[in-house]
């Protein structure tokens, strides 16, 4: 259908050097001064909000480094001789890590995702799936991921059982982090799955496609694509959390950092690696804003407000 | 008795003693309908008097409380019928469209043809663009379904119904979301495939289309079927009080 032009006004003869947008339309009067006044706000807003950081900042920086402790803390934290000696270890530990991360996220999709479908078929033949799903979801988003990075990892190799019981430490860290976050990211897999309308299923299963074909063509393409945001924000999470193997005694970048503490009770590798886990997970964060945004995540309809 | 063999006599579309209800609500209370092929028959009546819920019964959305309804002469309320079998060979349009928003208009034409009918891509994309220049959306093709007017994208549904060559088209208020300009491009579109024989089953608020395309028109009210006949019949002079009432109404609203 061609799309009607859009009603042009006749532009009004004036001095403005503006160039003729596309039909001839030039800004009236009013628009302009319009334009200019918000520019003018525009203009005001920024150097305020400047101002004012800098200000902020000023005092901030003033209380802190003027307050009796700060030579001691800025020794104890923010050595920077001791930085650049643990900088190495840590950042090799980080490397750890990142790999932790990305196997276990790849994981906890997969298994997520599986147990997100369990929980939503239907028929007496599943029932004993849909427990299994639900009782899954229901213990591993309860327990405290601690608990079950303790009871697997110094627990199963307790057990000398042939086989399970005698993998790399890193494995059973590994091994907690997917059961507690695979709960999680079930429940969000099921949120977006259930948020499809289900005129889109009946729209599917008329078309003859089964049930299971519906769910695969239809409703998961559109579930999936709801949830990539909040699904990036778990990521985030496991990222940081990625940090806890350290308690079964990996070598990771916390792990590095206490171990390098411990020499001299200077605590600035700790600061390191926190720097480091931020400048991770800020990407990733980024990236799910913007993600969100792409969607029109937040303020749809917003219009001018 | 497999489809694709039904003798061709009798009507394509029987409906005996049809009873279904949600919860307590009764929506549809004794319905009997005989639908002849290349008929077209128009539902009218209230919103809430059971249109909607007869065509979704008919196309097995629904599980019928009680009564029959055959296709082909294959009774397709038998809990052991392959309903997915049944649905493939009924096209259904919706008054909200329901077309795939993460899909292509072509790929939403053809994933029926695709998935369940296990056509080669190639010639099932064939297919769709012949069907979807049918109702004039050929260029319209890569278009997602969110960047289409209401009438296109209801053209797009019809072509994605249409492209598995029904025995039978069930159409629910199809027009119902669309403004005066678009419903017309609509109704042309369902005129002509009367012409070209399709059997259809309609439920709609549109009395000038009822009573120009319809063969037969049924009144429905509180989920009973309350007259029946042929439009020029029905609309001119209905014999039930209730059917009178409601035309009037209609009327009134400057809709007939």
């Amino acid at each position: 259908m061609a799309r009607a032009p859009r009603p042009s006004t006749p532009a009004a003869p004036s001095a403005s050097s503006v160039p003729a947008a596309g039909g001839g339309w030039q800004p009236s009067e009013l628009q302009r001064q319009r334009l200019a006044y918000r520019r003018g706000r525009a203009v005001r807003s920024a150097v305020t909000a400047v101002l004012s950081t800098l200000v902020l900042l000023a005092v901030l920086i003033g209380a802190v480094t003027s307050s009796p402790g700060w030579p001691r803390v800025r020794e104890t934290f923010f050595s920077w001789d001791k930085a650049k000696d643990s900088f190495p270890e840590v950042a090799a530990g980080l490397w750890l890590n990142i790999r932790v991360m990305l196997i276990c996220a790849v994981v906890v999709v997969l298994l997520g995702l599986a147990l997100a479908i369990l929980r939503t078929l239907r028929g007496p033949v599943f029932f004993p799936l849909r427990m299994f799903a639900a009782a899954y979801t229901d213990l591993f988003r309860g327990l405290p991921l601690i608990l079950v990075l303790l009871l697997l990892g110094f627990g199963v190799p307790a057990l000398s059982l042939a086989g399970v019981s005698f993998q790399p430490v890193v494995v059973y860290g590994g091994a907690a982090l997917v059961l507690t976050y695979s709960a999680y990211v079930a429940e969000v897999f099921r949120a977006g799955i259930e948020s499809v309308h289900p005129s889109q299923r009946a729209a599917a299963r008329s078309l003859g496609l089964s049930n299971a074909q519906a769910l695969r063509y239809v409703v998961l393409p559109q579930a999936i694509r709801r949830v990539v945001p909040p699904l990036l924000n778990d990521f985030v999470s496991l990222q940081k959390d990625s940090g806890l193997i350290s308690i079964l005694g990996v070598i990771d970048a916390i792990r590095a950092a206490q171990i390098s503490t411990a020499t001299d009770f200077n605590y600035t590798p700790y600061i390191v690696a926190g720097f480091l886990f931020v400048c991770l997970t800020i990407p990733l964060t980024r990236l799910t804003d913007w993600v969100a945004r792409r969607q029109g995540w937040y303020g749809t309809g917003g219009g001018a407000v | 008795m497999p489809f694709g063999q039904a003798p061709a006599d009798g009507p394509l579309l029987s409906i005996r003693n049809l009873r279904k209800s949600f919860g307590t609500n009764l929506v549809l209370d004794e319905v009997s309908l005989d639908v002849d092929r290349g008929d077209c028959v128009v539902l009218i009546g209230a919103s809430g008097s059971g249109k909607s819920t007869l065509l979704r019964c008919v196309n097995l959305l629904e599980v019928v409380d009680d009564g029959v309804i055959t296709l082909d002469g294959v009774d397709v309320t038998d809990p052991r019928v392959d309903a997915d079998r049944v649905r493939s060979r009924v096209g259904i349009v919706f008054q909200a469209f329901n077309l795939f928003p993460h899909l292509s208009v072509l790929a939403n034409v053809t994933l029926s043809p695709v998935k369940v009918h296990g056509l080669p891509r190639a010639e099932a994309e064939r297919r769709a663009l012949a069907m979807l220049d049918r109702v004039g959306l050929s260029d319209k093709a890569a278009a997602r379904p969110d960047e289409l007017s209401g009438g296109q994208q209801q053209r797009v549904a019809i072509a994605r119904a249409l492209v598995n060559s029904p025995v039978l088209m069930l159409l629910d208020e199809v027009t119902s979301a669309l403004d005066p300009e678009l419903v017309g491009e609509v109704l042309s579109l369902l005129r002509e495939l009367k012409d070209e024989g399709m059997t259809m089953l309609i439920a709609t608020h549109e009395m000038g289309f009822a009573r120009q395309v319809a063969d037969t028109v049924c009144f429905l009210d509180g989920g009973r079927l309350l007259e029946v006949g042929p439009p020029a019949q029905l609309l001119a002079d209905p014999q039930q009080p209730r059917t009178r009432q409601f035309l009037a109404r209609i009327i009134e609203a400057g809709r007939l």
